[in-house]
């Protein structure tokens, strides 16, 4: 519990919005006098992104817990449902909304 | 007309966003007002950090003894992966002039998500595009907290599981990736060296390493090919030349 709102607080917080800024800025800042960025560059922004990406959607499955009850089941079927989808229909909006609406309906439901 | 069209171009992208961080807005809200917080002070943080992870942890912050240099540096661990975004947008965002400030300012996942894999047609124009999804995914984000602060306990129907569709949302552009663009190696390599590093070292401590390991092997991927293609170009041109 905060029992008071003196200075910390706010040191604490633009503490953490320098540190958050810093790490967005800080590609842009080194690469900013060149004309093109170094070839090395262009290439990590050619490729990283899809690499990025595989890695969000691990990130955003980290705390799955696969050994204990619901075995990371819901995730599995409302995955495996949207991967099917979207490779036969390409949209993108109908397939994230059919896997979150399965999902929740999952773990409300069957795996509640 | 520039404008708008690139507004109408980039408004249903992040509609699923929208719900995402309506969602997970109120949830932080909720949790941020249950730990002590005064309502304004959630909203206060979602304004000007605008990284959700790092604000459920500054929240942990503000509750423990102070301690502004540990704060500083668990900010550029838990936010490294930012560093890869602005590697991912510096060609991208070249050029967009003063719509350079709030994109890298808001560059969180789910914009940079977006921005970094949508292709935009000619016809609109990429730094309002950009922007738009930007500040839209900003106002979702802010929104939500606001609302979860100050009325959460007003809600009463089950989202539980809605915050899926930022799982969902990843998935589905990783997916694009995988189906469009001929760079389906790099999207196995990313997810493969993620997926192992979480296993070996939990779901604390893998980023930072995978981020790591994925630039070293794409660098030393590019260097062997040019190595490669230096020294075997005139032999390679001669072999391939019947196939082709």
């Amino acid at each position: 519990m905060i029992q008071h709102l003196d200075w910390h607080v706010y040191v604490t917080i633009a503490v953490v919005v320098l540190g958050t800024i810093l790490t967005r800025v800080i590609s842009f800042v080194l690469f900013a006098n060149r004309a093109k960025p170094p070839a090395v560059v262009q290439y990590l922004g050619d490729v990283l992104p899809g690499a990025v990406m595989g890695l969000l959607v691990v990130y955003s499955l980290k705390d799955l817990t696969i050994t204990s009850y619901p075995y990371g089941i819901p995730e599995a079927i409302a995955l495996a449902v949207l991967v099917i989808l979207h490779v036969y229909k390409r949209n993108l909006l109908l397939s994230i909304a059919v896997g979150t609406i399965l999902y929740m309906v999952l773990v409300q439901t069957v795996f509640a | 007309m520039v404008k708008r069209s690139a507004f109408g171009y980039a408004f249903p992208l992040t509609v699923p966003i929208c719900a995402g961080f309506l969602f997970l807005g109120i949830s932080y809200g909720l949790y941020a007002t249950g730990q002590g917080l005064p309502a304004f002070l959630p909203v206060l943080m979602s304004a000007t950090i605008f990284a959700g992870s790092m604000e459920f942890v500054t929240v942990a912050l503000l509750t423990a003894p102070f301690d502004p240099l540990g704060a500083f540096l668990l900010t550029l661990l838990v936010n490294a992966r930012h560093i890869f975004y602005g590697l991912s947008m510096v060609t991208a965002y070249r050029g967009t002039g003063w719509k350079k400030i709030p994109l890298i300012y808001g560059m969180c996942d789910e914009s940079f998500a977006i921005n970094a894999t949508t292709k935009i047609p000619d016809t609109i124009d990429k730094g309002w595009f950009y922007l738009h999804v930007t500040w839209l995914n900003y106002l979702y984000w802010v929104g939500g907290v606001a609302l979860g602060s100050f009325g959460g306990k007003l809600i009463t129907i089950s989202l539980k599981g809605i915050e899926f569709v930022l799982t969902a949302l990843f998935a589905v552009l990783f997916l694009e990736l995988l189906l469009t663009a001929g760079k389906r190696l790099y999207c196995y390599l990313g997810f493969g060296i993620t997926a192992a590093w979480l296993l070996a070292v939990g779901p604390e401590r893998f980023m930072i390493p995978a981020m790591i390991t994925i630039v070293v092997v794409f660098l030393s991927m590019r260097r062997y090919k040019r190595s490669a293609s230096h020294d075997s170009q005139p032999k390679t041109e001669a072999k391939e030349d019947p196939q082709v």
